[in-house]
């Protein structure tokens, strides 16, 4: 068999995050660690910059056929109401609610007016397309500012045209424009009609609203969706059903890049509901089709059942081998020996020797699992050399180029319609089963929904990837941090460069804060697919990077929080794209402050801190715990400060905190993915545990709303949230752990 | 074979009596308002009511249904369409991220209530504890677990 390729994977977090935090720096010496062989090979790591967005401004496509008045590609105003299109895919990250928001804040809509629709996947219309990088917010606010006062500005001629006065006489308020002087009013949708037959002004010359005037930004809004939600309507990839449509499932090999060698299809066949059974040629990238058997049923069930009776046997030549427990191994040896640096700024080694005093830990954390609730599926249905996708999908724009690739059709023949998604977490970035569904579609020449189960979910995933850190810092007499060394041992798939989220830069805290950093990273060579994972990168460096600042303020025996406060120093912007010490100092004392930081705690009851910018998210969390004697941990509330400029909807923003703080707390504590010859060892929720209600800890939420611009918050607040439950912890016991999942270290979650 | 859901009796034709409820309800009754998420019991997102009680319907075969009442998330709402407490506790409360463990969650919310009106803190947690959501609603779910309860407990005592 050929090898399987990883073309892709990465590149997908580039176009996403552009040169953000988590992406590598070019031409990074990187020392790539075969595991089985333990082969040394000295490489450059071939990365690239990242690729910068660019979002075209909405296309004019003013209707006077129809009547409709629809000056751009994001308001329609007919007789029948106001409808809004979001043009981005929901994965709960609340954009099919916000960015509407957005639109109706400038065209001075009332919101119980707006009817909000999903757009349809037209890139060249919409400019990208996609749910990843906490970017729909940035992105899309001026363009959509601009969408809702272009419209408003054409209603407001309509009315002027109408009445014969000047435009400036009037003004708006909850969908109507109103003449002052003489009390006449108009609703929008009186005035459709003749506001389309207008010419559509240059929306770079309408004016914009003073912020002071926001009255639907900022407010409490609950989702769009959400009566359909609770009414059990079909929203979601999994609820599509198309004319005449058949059900798919396909069987991977356990270990990836097997190939079926043979298999009982004829024996399938022969079982009732089934339609077909047959191999699926993978396309050797491990991003898009890989190899399997894939049975098409009448029903889900019937699918399941010949799942469960399908006797494959795989060829395994080159297929994955990777071991956890060799991994650990390998690097519990490589942490003793210097790896290439990534940074080297001031002098370590000089800072070290004169230091008063030092420490050092070996911080660990495993793979793991995106767990998205809502395992993966895809309708799709070809014929006539045309594909019509329904998926749900983070990344429509790739979905259908790689779709059009593996069915061997231009991209202009695929049609795709955005199903909103049961979770993402940055799983959906990849497309791997919306080619197997357009696959199986094209050989069995009918509609199909192809169903994976949670089994596959968890052996197929594209894993965040494991990794160590060997930390050692010091301290001068006056207990400020002189010298910071962090020996990364990381993953990489291509044998190129770490995998995404892997791979560490200058920037990662403390990076440009303190004089003397080096930072060495050396990668081992792993052949499950790694990528992006809620906050990529951030969500495994803050545990290390928030805990080992603790552990120096610790041998300096001062207060965690006054070492941080002195890191930060004075206000300043790092960098075009770094933090700014100002806003992390101010999230950080407001958090403390909240939090009543300092104040004296019962015994074996502890409060930790920890900040991490991420995602243009400046994010401070303290976490309150009590730690019994048989380490069981409470976690009784977590105060959360944060600085993401002015908040779009505010219910939804509080939503994204909650339930980031949730999920790091799950995280930290249980979950891990463990692979041995190649697979996963974890083959279901019974031995992947997600946080459950009882244990979910008061949240208390702080927005500083300044007045940057805005930036998104399905990410930054993840981060911080391991490591200030993991001081608090040490505060609480005197314990330092530094595994994650921290059940590895005995703690559980009471 | 006949089964009683949301109210009506619903001819399901020689189906294989160890199908599971929920393939049945998505499959064969285009009731998909139950989800998939683990098919072991663990999520509780496929989650309904038989005679009342909370049932994780991925491993319920349709043929224990018997005579017992069938309701899915798509039956809660009366005739006319009004939602009950704890669908509109949820809107109100604005609880989803997703929204896929969210029918489940208001089934398991559903069954709780039914069974103990005015439930502690501790019971709601207890209760819920069989539905996983991945998006980190707990906080929200539990507000609005005890929004609902208020909710009944004021009608009835209006009533009274
Ligand atoms: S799908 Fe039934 S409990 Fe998860
Ligand atoms: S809202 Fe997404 S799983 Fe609960």
């Amino acid at each position: 068999m050929t090898s399987l390729n990883y073309d892709g994977i990465a590149e997908i977090v580039d176009t996403i995050t552009s040169s953000r935090e988590e992406l590598n720096n070019a031409s990074t010496p990187l020392r790539i660690v075969k595991l089985d062989r333990r082969q040394f090979l000295k490489m450059t790591g071939a990365v690239g910059g990242g690729l910068m967005l660019s979002f075209s401004a909405p296309k004019a496509i003013a209707n006077k056929d129809t009547g409709a008045f629809q000056p751009n590609g994001y308001v329609k105003i007919d007789s029948s109401g106001i409808v809004l299109y979001a043009k981005n895919p929901e994965i709960g990250q609340g954009v099919k609610t916000s960015l509407p928001m957005i639109v109706a804040e400038e065209l001075d809509a009332a919101w119980e007016d707006v009817t909000v629709e999903q757009s349809r996947i037209d890139q060249a219309a919409y400019g990208m397309q996609f749910a990843g990088g906490s970017t729909a917010i940035p992105m899309n606010w001026t363009a959509l500012r601009r969408a809702g006062a272009t419209a408003r500005s054409m209603l407001v001629k309509a009315a002027a045209n109408r009445w014969n006065v000047s435009v400036d006489a009037l003004t708006t308020e909850s969908s109507e424009v109103i003449h002052g002087s003489s009390g006449r009013r108009a609703t929008y949708l009186e005035l459709a009609n003749e506001a389309a037959a207008l010419d559509v002004p240059n929306g770079d010359s309408v004016p914009l609203k003073d912020p002071s005037d926001f009255h639907i930004l900022g407010r409490r809004v609950t989702g769009v969706d959400n009566e359909a939600l609770v009414r059990g309507e079909p929203l979601f990839g999994i609820d599509q059903t198309v004319p005449g449509m058949k059900y798919a499932v396909c069987q991977k090999c356990a270990a990836i890049g097997g190939t079926v060698k043979s298999a009982n299809l004829e024996d399938i066949k022969k079982m009732s509901g089934i339609v077909d059974a047959f191999v699926l040629e993978g396309n050797d990238n491990a991003g898009e089709l890989l190899p399997g058997v894939a049975v098409v049923a009448d029903s889900t069930w019937a699918a399941l059942e010949a799942k469960r009776a399908l006797n494959i046997e795989w060829e395994e030549t080159g297929a994955s081998t990777d071991s956890w427990s060799d991994a650990i191994n390998e690097a519990e040896r490589l942490r003793h020996e210097p790896g290439p640096r990534v940074v080297d700024i001031g002098n370590v080694d000089t800072a070290f020797a004169n230091s008063v005093k030092q420490a050092s830990g070996f911080y660990r954390y495993a793979f793991a699992s995106h767990a998205q609730l809502e395992p993966q599926n895809c309708t799709a249905s070809f014929s006539d050399g045309k594909l019509e996708l329904w998926a749900p999908t983070q990344t429509p724009g790739a979905a259908i180029m790689s779709a059009a690739r593996i069915v061997g059709i231009q991209p202009t023949n695929v049609t795709l319609h955005q199903k909103r998604c049961g979770g993402g977490f940055g799983r959906r970035l990849y497309n791997d089963f919306v080619c197997e569904a357009a696959a199986i579609a094209k050989h069995v020449g009918v509609p199909v929904k192809l169903q994976w189960t949670r089994e596959d979910d968890m052996a197929y995933d594209l894993y965040r990837a494991g990794g160590f850190h060997q930390m050692h810092g010091s301290v001068d007499e006056n207990g400020k941090i002189t010298g910071w060394r962090n020996r990364f041992i990381t993953f990489t798939n291509d044998g190129n460069r770490p995998v995404s989220g892997g791979g560490i830069s200058p920037g990662v805290f403390p990076g440009g804060l303190l004089e003397n950093i080096r930072v060495e990273q050396t990668a081992l060579e792993w052949k499950n697919r790694c990528a992006a994972w809620r906050a990529p990168g951030s969500n495994v460096f803050a545990f290390v990077v928030g805990s080992f600042l603790h552990e120096l303020a610790h041998i300096a025996g001062r207060d965690h929080l006054e070492v941080l406060l002195e890191v930060l120093g004075e206000p300043r912007q790092l960098g075009p794209r770094g933090m700014h010490t100002g806003r992390a100092a101010g999230v950080v004392e407001l958090a403390a402050e909240k939090a009543g930081w300092g104040r004296e705690l019962e015994e074996g009851r502890g409060m930790g801190v920890a900040f991490y910018y991420s995602h243009a998210g400046h994010i401070a969390e303290v976490a309150d715990v009590s730690v019994s004697e048989d380490k069981k941990v409470k976690v009784h509330k977590v105060t959360v400060a944060a600085d993401v400029g002015p908040i779009v909807n505010l219910s939804g923003a509080e939503n994204q905190v909650q339930g980031s703080v949730v999920d790091g707390i799950s995280t930290m504590f249980d979950l891990a993915v463990s692979f041995e010859n190649g697979r996963v060892q974890q083959t279901n929720f019974d031995k992947y545990s997600m946080m459950r209600m009882p244990s979910a800890p008061e949240i208390d939420v702080h927005f500083v709303r300044s007045d940057y611009p805005p930036t998104g918050l399905g990410e930054p607040a993840f981060p911080p949230l391991a490591p200030a439950v993991y001081n608090a912890i040490f505060a609480a016991t005197g314990q330092r752990a530094r595994t994650m999942p921290i059940s590895e270290e005995g703690f559980t979650l009471a | 074979m006949n089964i009683k859901i949301n109210g009506e009796s619903r001819d399901l034709g020689d189906l294989d009596l160890r199908t599971p409820l929920l393939w049945v309800l998505r499959d064969e009754l285009n009731l998909v308002g139950a989800k998939y998420g683990c098919g072991i019991s663990q999520c509780g997102a496929c989650t309904i009511l038989v005679n009342s009680v909370a049932v994780k319907s991925c491993s319920y075969p349709v043929g224990s249904v018997g005579d017992a009442d069938v309701t899915t998330i798509e039956g809660l709402a009366d005739s006319d369409g009004e939602l009950t407490a704890v669908q509109k506790a949820w809107i109100d409360l604005d609880v989803a991220q997703c929204g896929y463990c969210q029918s489940g969650q208001v089934m398991a919310a559903e069954a709780l209530l039914r069974a103990i009106p005015n439930p502690s803190d501790d019971q709601i947690d207890q209760a819920m504890a069989s539905n996983i959501c991945r998006c980190g609603t707990y906080i929200r779910i539990r507000d609005a677990v005890k929004s609902a309860a208020n909710e009944l407990a004021t009608d009835v005592g209006g009533g009274a």
